[in-house]
């Protein structure tokens, strides 16, 4: 069987075993202080420095006051009515079969061909589903032991390997970076870890569908990902399938180093509850996800897809720090019916002869509100210095806004910054060439949208870009005519 | 084929056909040729069902049916093509991927199976050594950076695929060359056949030179005022269209 192959298999399947952390059933009450932070640290049996390290983040915390500069509309959020610790919830909780879920939910993954068993989890059905596929996950975490790779939960990862965690987390992403990042290293739950070793190339996407955690992971998830000295690994985060959750605030915190002659791919497809029409009951969205590339030669590449979610306020980034270092930045976001998407990305250009790429391709339909938001930071040490950056937004109706914020600051003045930018509607024209051609309008309008993001499509690894643009119909279904 | 009752259409407040009557038959070719702002193009978009050209009066049949009543990708799955004066851009769709939907959506409609992948090229491939395209069209985007001859080949050559029954063409020699002129006559001249019917909307007799009319028709004022056979084309290559206008008013 080949290797995508197999990957559709465990995907399709919805693998369920493997990495399993131990986690305690109790959950701690609402609220939050400097003693909630020790629980948490002490539930999860977690080394000293890494306890001390989130009283530093709760104590900074409490300096700090939510951004407001974002273009989005947020509802207060009371930090203190949130449960900061949950042990994943009893099977009386939540809809007791897939015949108390909203259909519309249902048809939705109908649509998306999710198979029947993961449909259930997805709605958080409580099931305790158990699948046969032990044997093939086996043979994938030896496949990734053999050539030396760490992929596991975070938790999992502090008990193993707390040299590497004290080493590098917070390195990118410190603490005091911004207030949600901050909140996050005060009291994050779990996440990923991975750890590709020297001159490894990973045998195999990696892919948060592996890890039964994923779906638990909760609101505050911790992602740190190094790739050692010439080593190269892609990775694959989320899911098409819309994912309900009851906790509204999601606020991520994503590390990556790539040291000297290292690539990481990281591909995103974030299908977040947006709510329903009106924007009730849809997640916020908060990330903050940054690499570095911290050696000579390496190269750092995001790709994300966003269409879900309420509220999504992401700025995938780049620090080119090593001389001839790359960052790349690839971004379809979509806002439709009250969705806010403030999104985009900051390229820190540091080292000699460093490059930067960002496409990004804005959708607005409904009353929906897309915004880029970009820096292209270019330091005196960046001689030579190359950014490339190309912006288009699509509008779909007159209800709908785009809003473009590039910043460009360059203190060398041997760098090259070019910035492309296209607001355009998808035009009557285009629409009856296709209707007059025999094409339904629904699929006339997918065709017209699917070309317009072809660009950041063809950097997704295949099976997830079959995927994204199947979920960019559903997305859009009845936002025309 | 296609019988037109004094159609009345306006776009806005703005009258363009005013009592319109026309006859198409299997197996014929129209031209239809006429003064600036006389409604040709109007009356392709109508009978292609364009939003914005509202009918006011008036009755189209196709094939027996009420066209009018038709959405306008129905009306092309029944078998109506247009071709464009102006063919848009559609960035990042490939034209192969365009032509096998509107394949496979025409194939739908008569009951039949999505077409295999291997026929289809084969017959895209063979269209296209008629209409003397390059190899590189297939990997581009639907008219993307095409020169207003490629587009303008592009549409003959999905038509060509789509194999309708009754082909609208307008102004589908505006700016070609003779060369161009004549592989794109060809193209047209392949699709003649006695199930089948084409109208030529043109301003220049030259393209007649190429695609014999059985019947040619001078539309003015939002009206056909006068019909005739190709001679007609001729005379008014030689005289304009003022005598004619005379007489009408």
């Amino acid at each position: 069987m080949s290797e995508n192959a197999q990957l559709n298999e465990i995907v399709g399947r919805g693998y369920q075993h493997g990495f399993v952390t131990d986690i305690e059933s109790e959950s701690l009450p609402p609220g939050l202080d400097e003693d909630v932070v020790r629980k948490i640290s002490a539930i999860k049996r977690e080394p000293a420095f890494l306890t001390e390290w989130r009283l530093r983040a709760y104590r900074h915390w409490l300096t700090l006051r939510e951004p407001e500069w974002a273009h989005v509309r947020v509802q207060p959020i009371n930090y203190q009515d949130l449960s900061y610790y949950s042990a994943p919830k009893a099977k009386t909780d939540g809809p007791k079969s897939l015949d108390e879920v909203d259909p519309k939910l249902l048809a939705t993954y109908e649509k998306l061909g999710v198979p029947l068993h993961e449909r259930a989890r997805l709605a958080g059905v409580a099931v305790d589903a158990v699948f046969d596929s032990v044997s093939v996950a086996t043979t994938f975490k030896d496949r990734l032991e053999k050539a030396g790779v760490v992929f596991c939960s975070f938790s999992e990862a502090v008990q193993k390997h707390p040299d590497l965690i004290e080493r590098y987390l917070g390195s990118i992403v410190p603490h005091t970076d911004n207030y949600y990042a901050c909140l996050n290293s005060a009291v994050f739950s779990d996440g990923s870890f991975v750890y590709i070793p020297k001159g490894v190339r990973c045998p195999m996407e990696l892919s948060t569908y592996f890890r039964i955690n994923a779906a638990k992971t909760g609101q505050f998830e911790r992602t740190l990902i190094i790739a050692d000295e010439g080593s190269h690994v892609s990775y694959l985060e989320g899911c098409t399938a819309p994912m309900r959750d009851e906790n509204q605030l999601h606020a991520a915190v994503v590390e990556l180093v790539a040291l000297e002659h290292a690539e990481i791919k990281y591909s995103t497809v974030q299908n977040w509850y947006p709510g329903d029409e009106n924007g009730v009951g849809g997640i916020y969205n908060f990330v903050t996800k940054r690499g570095e590339c911290r050696g000579r030669n390496s190269k750092i590449s995001w790709t994300q897809v966003e269409t879900g979610s309420a509220i999504t306020w992401k700025y995938p980034s780049c620090v080119l720090r090593g001389e001839n270092s790359v960052g790349e930045f690839y971004s379809v976001a979509l806002a439709n019916h009250r969705q806010q998407a403030d999104t985009g990305t900051k390229m820190i250009h540091i080292g000699a002869n460093t490059r930067s790429t960002i496409v990004s391709k804005g959708i607005s339909a409904g009353h929906g509100q897309n915004t880029y938001r970009g820096l292209v930071k270019i330091l005196p040490t960046a001689s030579g210095a190359r950014n490339f950056t190309q912006c288009d937004s699509l509008l779909m109706g007159g209800d709908c806004g785009a809003h473009t914020f590039p910043y460009v600051e360059v203190k060398n003045p041997t760098a090259t910054v070019e910035h492309e930018a296209s607001t355009s509607r998808i035009s009557e024209d285009q629409l009856f060439y296709c209707l007059q051609r025999g094409i339904a309008e629904e699929d006339a309008v997918n065709m017209i949208v699917n070309g317009f993001c072809k660009s950041v499509f063809k950097e997704l690894p295949m099976e997830f870009a079959v995927e994204a643009q199947n979920l960019l119909a559903v997305s859009l279904e009845g936002s025309v005519g | 084929m296609l019988e037109i009752h004094s159609l009345q259409t306006r776009i806005g407040d703005k009258e363009i056909l005013r009592g319109l009557n026309l006859t198409v038959k299997a197996g014929e070719v129209h031209a239809i040729m006429g003064p600036n702002g006389a409604g040709k193009s109007s009356l392709a978009y109508t009978l292609a069902g364009r939003p914005g050209y509202e009918v006011t009066g008036g009755s189209v049949r196709f094939e027996g049916a009420d066209l009018l009543t038709l959405a306008p990708e129905e009306r092309a799955q029944a078998g109506l093509f247009l071709g464009f004066q102006y063919p848009v851009e559609i960035p990042g769709v490939n034209n192969v991927y365009l032509l096998k939907a509107a394949l496979n959506a025409a194939r739908k409609q008569r009951g039949l199976p999505e077409v295999d992948a291997f026929e289809f090229l084969t017959l895209v491939r063979e269209k296209m050594r008629l209409m003397q395209m390059d190899e590189a069209f297939l990997s581009r985007g639907v008219n993307e950076g095409f020169s207003g001859g490629e587009k303008k080949r592009n549409e003959i050559l999905q038509m060509l695929v789509l194999e309708p029954k009754l082909a609208l063409l307008d102004e589908t020699d505006s700016g070609l060359d003779i060369d161009a002129l004549k592989v794109v006559a060809n193209g047209v001249n392949s699709l003649r056949s006695p199930s089948r019917a084409v109208v030529l909307v043109t301003h220049y007799q030259r393209l007649l030179d190429y695609i014999k009319p059985d019947v040619v028709h001078v539309l003015a004022r939002g009206r056909i005022i006068k019909t005739g056979g190709p001679e007609l084309a001729l005379e008014l290559e030689a005289r304009g269209y003022d005598w004619l206008l005379a007489d009408a008013a």
